[in-house]
Parts: structure tokens; C-alpha cells; sequence
């Protein structure tokens, strides 16, 4: 395997932003992005975007998403309707077929336009679930209440989870949600969907982020630090929850063994959790240690855009390598209903 | 071609039709994916990973439709990615699966596409009337016609050429017990007469709306020594894109078209394409974009296409057929569309093409996709023997 | 910043989605249609509901053992929904999203439970179904599970009251699947200015500081670039027309008048881009590439694309090839 590394990232979030279309929301990551990554567009060799249609409720919002790129000459190009955590996949594996050496990858998605928590309904089994119109929320918790029920944590432990995001976030200038929040501050609030509050849940979200790859010695001449991806798997779980052990994430399990998280101790995790309790979930699924930092830019209980919340993960990890506050990584992302698809991303340092 | 070598080594696609009825989703992408698996010997615990492509989510209302087809694709516990790259999905998915391969991370890939149409309705699908967006007011045949009135003007090509590939393609289709349309009394006249859609676009000059599936296996080296049928190696794979409106953006001939062809064929070792290939698979889902891909991808010079469309070159018993399957004109389960280029491009060099099998010499094929407006491309050149 | 449109926006395709089912999926809506909550033994005994047509672990196909079952079950898990969504949800009254496994199956099927109150929820809880006696072969056959007490047993379907007097019904092969999402869409900096100037009689077209290309309707960047379209520039409301064509086929958008009529690339003066729109006021056949046009604006100017209403032949000579050749 090549050597890949992240060597730039920048990303956008607000709770509402009601003022750019979608071509003006990615042109301003894009570059910043590039203007951090110490390479010109021409030296790009391959374009990869996520994105989802429904957010916008039309279809091709990748296709002029790509006017905030600049595809001329044209480029080497594709797309995913996946989280941009799986673009960045794609484009990783672009670079390991000797091809190309730098890859710009991009998500990017309002979930303000529409009601999120019901578009995301359009994801579940056509016949048998998505005509009684369960929602995003619904679905997680049902995850949510059968896992306290087997795993003995309590509402409490999710509190205190939403309330660390909260601290988390006050720290990060992009962050949606924020505050000197504690648990009880949390219990305070009224359960919404039982066994969850509103600060269990991910706030609305909209934003795009932008990510630069660079192989070998294109990654050590534009960056002093570049952040080394050593392990990118991702596996996906059936997709009925009846049939699934509901009460852990077997595909992030798998994902985690085969990128070999456990091999060397993991300092800091950024986990694509958008509910208190998938916090405790994938501390196990990854088998992060108590001493691992978890979240430090507050999570997607923080700031959730969708379809880039995964590809920051990858980022938020990177730039804390990148800046020597962590030697050792892993960022993680999912997609579907109950962490049904789960991508493990080890980074580390020199 | 860089990384790993390639193959297709098992190949799978749906009988397509205006609605497939019989089945579910799963049901449909299925019948593909098996019949794939059984040509490469293989089953589903053998494969390490799985690609899906589809054109829009909102053609049968599921988003992210790979999340609730993971149980029937044989995915759970394995790697799953949904490409979607508009109507150059097809190829584009393909493309990405032999990457996996090429890349050295996995050995064998099931790669499906596609549409099932008759859950919506394509024309709803495609332009959903959306705020602040100039109102689409001629339909999707108003984007294209224009395109191809100026291909028209430019080259000084006869009007009757875009009704011979209409024609040929149809017939071409009736050796493919798949393919949707069977037309046997089609014949110029029959083109002629048919109604005038968007002039100079008439009905059999566009392509139908099907439901349809397309399966491969992709394999690596080792893989592909071991397989139970021929393979098809690949020896060239490229995309490229380009803005869909932008200043002096020539539509009828765009560089990202040139540029892809370029790419692949230099990959392939291909200097004339006319010459150095049996055949070619290519997205025409309006007749007259057979003379202008034939330009687009330098069969012959700028202008000269219809003159090759004309003169029979690309007729099944020419001497460059052009989608010998029947094509996009028979067959159009849209995000499959693509695929099916590059399978039946595998196929003939395969030499399991069946009824519209070609005479095989060099042994090589192109399949092509393309989409949007013509600013999406994805095309591979595939061989009997493995590259030099 | 420019301030911008906002715009509802529904996303529904007419009449819902028509979906065939398959032979599984199939036999389990039809066990509803008649009553039955049907499951399938799976090869390793298990016994799934809803049977999918694969089995999950294995992605083998399912076979043919198919088991009766409940019809009472256990609550695996739950969520209480305070408040319903009309035209989603179809109780009218709060209610709880509950994984029920059937008495007789290993998995749980995800469906509602009608139980008044979010007290009386609990994990392990026995339910069991409430049916309709209007049944389509849907999901929804079964209204709601609702609680069992203590000893209490299920009650047996009702019979079923809409069966067809005069027709064999065969198995159910299909379902209707209505989807209506709502949104509120921005239009964004560029496409607002150019919506407000169409509002006053006027075309708003914009070019990135790096550059003399003018876009007409920019959507806020150069796209060759990615370069923001920050400067403003008016261009003309007249233009050439590049290349078009006629339509034939009526009802292609309300908006489209009565064929046969022209749709066209037009080439506006002062612009680098070209632009869609009808031409009218001139016998379609005798329209040419090269034709001069200029724009038809509405009587009442709005700050939307109705503004322009169609364009017209000025009367000018055509212009030579060569001047739009490159827009082609």
C-alpha cells in the first residue's frame, strides 16, 4: 500500500445558513482548502464528492455542487451518494492504484431546507417500513432503549455525553451547539423521543467540508506533518433492525479489526455519532480505551452537517495530528439507520 | 495501466423491459448479481466487496438505496460503496469496482446497476420542477435536440443519418433476447414516420424507459487464471468531467469526452481506434449521437461521422460495429445503462456475445457511458488477452 | 450579502410510488391481506419476520417453510412519538414505534403500538395486533399492536370487508407508496441578484474578478475556476439564437405553450453563456440559427423567471456563423 496522507482541511457549519445555494456553500471551503494544501488545482489528480439528493428534495446536487470546484480543464471526477467519508475512500483507493498522487475530496449538504429527521425516512425498507414513516430520530431511539436496557447504562450516562459535546463545542469557533452545559442541565430537558433529549440528539446542520489527500513524497513536500492514513475499512451491517443485535455494531467491529485500531494505543477519536448513545456504543465497537479523547471538537452532538459530519472526523483528526497535539488516531463515520454502515479511519503522525 | 491487473470474470444482466412487475428491487439487482456469480464460479461468501450504481434516488423513492439492498447483494460484514455519477453511473460504478482490484486492496468485486423505472416515471425523475431554476419547459429531449441540430449544422450531415442508427441498432437488438425493445419490422420508413418529438428528434430516434439490472465480477490476476469461462481483461479504464454550462463550452464535441477517449485509449495502446478494436459499446440514447461519439472519440476526424454511419461501418457486419447488443435505443434502465455498455463490451471479447457475437481480431472492445448534459465520462477498453 | 429568496418546494411524485413486491415479500402482504402474520424458517431454523426474499445472514434465498405466527408478541424495543405527522403517521393519536417480536419468530418486526400512553410502555411487554377489517395487503393491515393484559388472548382478525364481489383476487403483487417532503429552498447570493433584476426589467450577469467571461444567471461562481462571480455585470436583453429546437409533444410543462413551438439556445449579447428560452412571434419553421431575438418581458415584472415571457426576432440581419460558432 501507498503511504496517504491528509494534508489539508477546512469545513463550514451553521445551523442555518438560508443565504448561499449549494455552488456558493462548497467554492469557499474549496478554497481554503486548497490554499492550505500547498499544491495548485493543477496538480490535483482526482476529484471525489458526496452527497445526497433528498436534502435538497431534487435530483444531481453533486452536478452543480461541481461548479464550486472549477472543472476546467476537466478532471478526473466522481461521486458517491454516501457521506464524503466514503468519497475520501474511493479517492484513497485512486491513489493506491498508482494513478494519481493527490486527490481533493469534498461532502457537502443543508439539512435545514427540509425536516431532516423525516427526509432521512426515505432510507428505510420500501415495503415494510418506510409506509409507517418512522424517522431518524425514531429509528435511533429504538437503538437507544434496547442498548440501556441490555448494557445497564442509564439516561444519565447519555446526559453526561451530550453535556461533554457541549463543553467540547464551546471550544470549536463552528460549532452549533455549545455551552458550559452539564448532565443535570441535560435531565433537565424533557425526553423527546424516550429514551433521548434534545442534547442526545445531533442539532441541524448545514456546512461542507473539503479535504486534501497526497501520497508519499507529494504528502512530505507540502506538509511538515502530514497526518498518515494507516488503516481505511468500512463494513455494512443488514439492514432490518429485527435482525440485528441491536445492541452493538458489529460492522463498526469489523471495520475497526481490519484497519488494525487496536494495534497501538489510539489517543484521540472523533466519532460520527449523532446521538449520546452511539458515543458508548462505538467506545466499544472500536475498543477505545477510558484514557482515549474522544470528540474534542464536540462531535456531531456539536455541529452535524450532513453528508460531511463523517468526512470531519477524518479531518478533525488529521489537523490534530498534523499540529503534534496527537501522535495516534482514529476517526470514524456511518451511514443508514442504527449505524448500519461504519468506516474506521486510523491517522497517525511520523 | 498502473496497479494491479484486472478481469472481468463473471458477467450477469436482466431480461429489461418497460416494467418488470415480477419482481422487487432486490428481486431485479438479484437476478443480475447471481447470474454473474454463477458465470465466475463463485458464491456469495467468495466475494470481498460490492459497488452499486444508480442514476437518482427519487426514479423509485428510496435514498441510498445501497443501505436497504445490502442483504440481497450478499454485502453484510463487507465493504459496500453506491457510486452515482448521473447517466455515466453505470461505467463510472464498473470503473470503481476494478479499482478495488487494480488497487491491490481486494481480489474479487461484485459490482450491480440499476434502474427500475416503472416504480416512478423517468421524465418526473429528471426534472423534478425545482425553485429558482429556469423552468424546463421543452423537457429532456429540448436539451439534447439542440445539441444535435448544431451537430447538424456543422458537420453538413443528412438528415436521414440519425434514422439509420435508429434502424440499425433496433435490428442489431433482435439477435438479444434481453434487450427491451424488438422491433423486426422497423426499417427507415418506419423512423420516418414516426412521430416528430422535438425536431429534429423523432420518437424511434430516443431511447425507451426500462426496468434492468447489470452484474459483474471483477477479479484480480490470480482471480482471473483460475476463472471457469474466458475473461475479459481490462486494459484501460478513465473518467473525466467538466462543468455542465460554461463559457465557449463546446456541447456538441466536449473536451471531457476527448479527453477520456485519449486517456483510455493510450492506456490500452490504442492508436487507431477504428482499426485497433473489434467493436464498440456506446451510450446513444438519441440515434444521432453515434455520428457525433464517433467524432468525440476519434473513430474518425471532426465532421465525419455520419459519413461512417452511413457507409454501414458500424453495422453489426461493418468493420467498427457500434453497440452490436442493440444499445441504449433498446435497452434503457438508466443508472444500468452504462454498465451494460461495459458488459456487453466484456462479452464480445469474451467471445459469449451469443447471436450478435463479432468477428473478433484484435480483441479488444471500448465501452462508454456518459451523463448529465454531456459533461460526465467514464469508458474502458477491455481485451481477450491480458496487457502487454 | 445580498438578501435572498426563499422558496416552498414539495417533492412528491404524483399519485406515489408503484412498487411490485415479488413473490416474498408478496406472500407475506397477502398472509396480512387474509389475517396472518406469516413468517419464513430460515435454512439454520431461524424464523424471520418480515421475511425478506434473503436471508440476512447468508444472502441465500429464504425457501418456502413458511409459519404462522402469534399472533401476540413481545415489545424488543420502543419509542414514544408525542406528536404524529398528518398525511405520515396514519393513527391520529400519540403512540409508540415499538420492535415486536412475534410468538414463533427470532426477529422483531418494526411497527406502531396504540397503547394511550407513554407510562404504559415497557420492554418485554406482550402485544398483540389490532387488524383492520379493511385490508390491502399492506403493512398497515394491522392498525396498531396494542397492550394484552395478563391471560387475555389476541382477538382474531376481523372478516375482512372489502373483498372484490366479482373478480378472483390473486396475491398481492404490488403497493401504492405516497412520499411528500416539504422543503424551503434558498435561491443564494447570485441567483437572487439575478431573480431581482429580472424583477426590474433587467438581466444581472457576473464574472469572477480574474476574469472577462460574463455569466447570465450565474449560480455564483465562474464555473471553469470555482472562483466566485463577485463582480456584477448587466448584459443586454438581446441576443443570438445558437441552435434550437421545435417541440412536438404537448404537456411538457405548464408553462409551454401550444406546440408546435421553439425552445432555444440564446446567446445574449454581453454574455459568455447561453441561455434557454421560447421563441415566439415567428412561424417556428422560418426560425434559424444566427436569428436576432430579443426579450418579451411580462406586463407586471415579478423577480422570477416568468419576468421574460418569450423572445422574439428583432428583425435584424442575422449574425454570421463565425460570431457564435464557439457556444455550440
Amino acid at each position: 500500500m501507498r503511504d496517504v496522507a491528509v494534508v489539508s482541511f477546512a469545513y463550514s457549519a451553521v445551523a442555518k445558513d438560508d443565504v448561499h445555494n449549494e455552488v456558493e456553500l462548497i467554492g469557499p471551503v474549496v478554497r481554503e482548502a486548497m490554499a492550505a494544501s500547498g499544491l495548485a488545482k493543477s496538480e490535483i489528480g482526482f476529484t471525489c464528492s458526496g452527497s445526497f439528493d433528498y436534502l435538497q428534495g431534487g435530483p444531481f446536487a453533486f452536478v452543480s455542487g461541481l461548479d464550486g470546484v472549477g472543472a476546467w480543464p476537466p478532471i478526473r471526477e466522481s461521486h458517491v451518494e454516501m457521506d464524503g467519508a466514503w468519497a475520501l475512500y474511493e479517492a484513497w483507493i485512486a491513489i493506491q492504484t498508482g494513478e494519481v498522487d493527490t486527490a481533493l475530496v469534498y461532502g457537502f449538504g443543508k439539512s435545514s431546507p427540509g425536516d431532516l429527521h423525516e427526509v432521512m425516512t426515505v432510507q428505510y425498507d420500501p415495503y415494510y417500513v418506510l409506509p409507517l414513516w418512522p424517522s431518524m430520530v425514531d429509528m435511533a431511539a429504538l437503538q437507544a432503549q434496547a442498548y440501556l436496557a441490555e448494557s445497564g447504562h442509564t439516561e444519565r450516562d447519555l446526559a453526561e455525553i451530550a453535556a461533554a459535546a457541549q463543553r467540547a463545542g464551546a471550544s470549536n469557533p463552528k460549532a452549533v451547539r455549545a455551552g458550559n452545559t452539564t448532565a443535570d442541565d441535560v435531565l433537565a430537558q424533557p425526553v423527546t423521543h424516550s429514551p433521548l433529549r434534545d442534547a442526545d440528539i445531533a442539532p441541524i446542520t448545514d456546512g461542507a467540508a473539503v479535504l486534501v489527500l497526497a501520497a508519499d513524497d507529494v504528502a512530505r513536500r507540502v506538509s511538515e506533518r502530514p497526518a498518515w492514513i494507516r488503516g481505511i475499512e468500512h463494513r455494512i451491517d443488514a439492514h432490518g433492525l429485527g435482525v440485528r443485535d441491536l445492541t452493538r455494531v458489529a460492522s463498526a467491529e469489523a471495520a475497526a479489526s481490519a484497519a488494525k485500531v487496536g494495534e497501538r494505543p489510539v489517543e484521540v477519536a472523533e466519532l460520527h455519532a449523532q446521538f449520546s448513545h452511539e458515543v458508548l456504543m462505538l467506545r466499544d465497537a472500536l475498543g477505545l480505551a477510558d484514557d482515549v479523547v474522544v470528540n474534542p471538537s464536540g462531535g456531531p452532538l456539536a455541529a452535524n452537517g450532513m453528508m460531511s459530519a463523517g468526512l470531519i472526523r477524518i479531518g478533525e483528526v488529521a489537523t490534530r495530528i498534523t499540529s503534534g497535539e496527537f501522535s495516534r488516531g482514529v476517526a470514524h463515520a456511518t451511514s443508514g439507520p442504527c449505524l448500519q454502515q461504519n468506516l474506521v479511519c486510523v491517522l497517525e503522525g511520523e | 495501466m498502473a496497479g494491479q491487473p484486472v478481469a472481468v470474470v463473471g458477467i450477469g444482466q436482466t431480461h429489461h423491459r418497460a416494467a418488470r412487475k415480477d419482481v422487487s428491487m432486490a428481486g431485479l439487482v438479484r437476478e443480475a448479481a447471481v447470474e454473474a456469480l454463477e458465470d465466475a464460479g463463485m458464491t456469495w461468501a467468495d466475494i470481498d466487496a460490492v459497488v452499486l450504481g444508480k442514476a437518482p434516488d427519487m426514479f423509485e423513492g428510496v435514498g441510498m438505496p445501497e443501505l436497504y439492498l445490502a442483504d440481497a447483494l450478499g454485502a453484510v460484514g463487507k465493504p459496500m460503496l453506491r457510486v452515482h455519477t448521473a447517466g455515466s453511473v453505470g461505467g463510472s460504478t464498473a470503473i470503481v469496482a476494478a479499482k478495488l482490484v487494480q488497487s491491490g486492496v481486494h481480489e474479487r468485486v461484485l459490482t450491480v446497476a440499476y434502474e427500475k423505472q416503472s416504480e416512478s416515471n423517468a421524465t418526473w425523475g429528471l426534472s423534478v420542477p425545482m425553485p429558482f431554476a429556469p423552468p424546463l419547459v421543452a423537457g429532456a429531449g429540448g436539451y439534447f435536440a439542440p445539441i444535435i441540430r448544431a451537430y447538424i449544422h456543422r458537420s453538413g450531415a443528412p438528415r436521414h443519418i440519425g434514422h439509420l442508427v435508429a434502424v440499425k441498432d433496433r435490428r442489431a437488438a433482435l439477435r438479444n433476447p434481453r434487450a427491451h425493445l424488438h422491433l423486426p419490422d422497423i426499417d427507415l420508413a418506419t423512423v420516418e414516420e414516426s412521430f416528430l418529438l422535438w425536431d429534429p428528434l423523432r420518437y424511434l430516434d430516443t431511447c425507451p424507459s426500462s426496468d434492468g439490472a447489470m452484474a459483474m465480477v471483477m477479479g484480480s490476476e490470480s482471480v482471473a487464471r483460475s476463472a471457469p469461462n474466458p475473461v475479459a481483461w481490462v486494459h484501460g479504464m478513465a473518467m473525466r468531467s467538466e462543468p455542465t454550462m460554461f463559457a465557449r463550452r463546446d456541447q456538441v464535441n466536449p473536451q471531457a469526452g476527448k479527453d477520456c477517449a485519449a486517456d483510455v485509449f493510450a492506456q490500452a495502446g490504442i492508436t487507431d481506434p477504428r482499426r485497433d478494436l473489434d467493436c464498440a459499446e456506446v451510450y446513444v440514447p438519441f440515434s444521432w449521437y453515434e455520428p457525433m461519439w464517433l467524432e468525440n472519440l476519434g473513430f474518425c476526424a471532426e465532421g465525419d461521422g455520419w459519413k461512417l454511419t452511413e457507409a454501414g461501418a458500424t453495422a453489426p457486419d461493418g468493420d467498427i460495429p457500434w453497440n452490436p447488443s442493440g444499445g441504449v435505443l433498446s435497452s434503457n434502465p438508466i443508472g444500468a445503462s452504462g454498465m451494460i455498455r461495459f458488459g456487453e463490451a466484456a462479452q464480445q471479447v469474451r467471445g459469449m456475445a451469443g447471436d450478435y457475437q463479432v468477428p473478433l481480431t484484435t480483441g479488444k472492445a471500448l465501452g462508454h457511458a456518459y451523463g448529465g448534459g454531456s459533461q460526465f465520462f467514464a469508458m474502458w477498453v477491455v481485451g481477450a488477452e491480458p496487457p502487454a | 450579502m445580498t438578501q435572498t429568496f426563499v422558496s416552498h418546494h414539495v417533492l412528491e411524485y404524483p399519485g406515489g410510488y408503484t412498487r411490485s413486491v415479488g413473490p416474498v415479500v408478496g406472500r407475506f402482504l397477502t398472509g396480512l391481506r387474509d389475517g396472518t402474520l406469516l413468517g419464513v424458517r430460515l435454512a439454520d431454523g431461524r424464523v424471520l419476520v418480515p421475511p425478506t426474499e434473503y436471508d440476512p445472514a447468508t444472502s441465500e434465498p429464504v425457501g418456502d417453510d413458511w409459519v404462522e405466527l402469534g399472533p401476540a408478541g413481545r415489545v424488543e424495543s420502543w419509542t414514544w412519538v408525542a406528536q404524529p405527522r398528518d398525511g405520515k403517521h396514519h393513527l391520529g393519536r400519540p403512540f409508540a414505534f415499538a420492535l415486536v417480536r412475534p410468538d414463533g419468530a427470532d426477529t422483531a418486526m418494526l411497527h406502531v403500538v396504540d397503547a394511550g400512553s407513554e407510562d404504559a410502555m415497557s420492554i418485554g411487554m406482550r402485544v398483540a395486533p389490532r387488524w383492520r377489517a379493511e385490508r390491502i395487503g399492506h403493512v398497515a393491515d394491522i392498525e396498531a399492536w396494542v397492550p394484552l393484559t395478563d391471560g387475555e388472548e389476541p382477538k382474531p382478525a376481523p372478516p375482512r370487508t372489502n373483498i372484490p364481489a366479482d373478480e378472483e383476487e390473486g396475491d398481492v403483487t404490488g403497493l401504492i407508496s405516497p412520499m411528500r417532503l416539504e422543503y424551503h429552498l434558498t435561491a443564494g447570493q447570485a441567483t437572487s441578484r439575478y431573480l431581482r433584476g429580472l424583477g426590474e426589467g433587467k438581466i444581472i450577469g457576473g464574472r469572477a474578478e480574474n476574469s472577462d467571461e460574463v455569466y447570465a444567471a450565474s449560480r455564483g461562481t465562474d464555473p471553469k475556476t470555482g472562483e466566485p462571480t463577485s463582480v456584477e455585470v448587466e448584459v443586454q436583453d438581446t441576443g443570438v439564437i445558437t441552435t434550437f429546437c421545435i417541440v412536438n409533444i404537448p404537456g411538457l410543462s405548464p408553462l409551454a405553450p401550444e406546440i408546435p413551438y421553439a425552445s432555444a439556445q440564446i446567446l445574449l449579447d454581453g454574455a459568455n453563456n447561453s441561455f434557454f428560452g421560447l421563441i415566439r412571434g415567428v412561424e417556428v419553421d422560418d426560425i434559424r440559427m444566427g436569428m436576432r431575438v430579443r426579450a418579451v418581458w411580462a406586463d407586471e415584472l415579478v423577480a422570477d423567471h416568468t419576468a421574460i415571457k418569450w423572445w422574439e426576432p428583432t428583425g435584424e440581419p442575422d449574425a454570421p456563423f463565425e460570431h457564435y460558432k464557439d457556444y455550440l
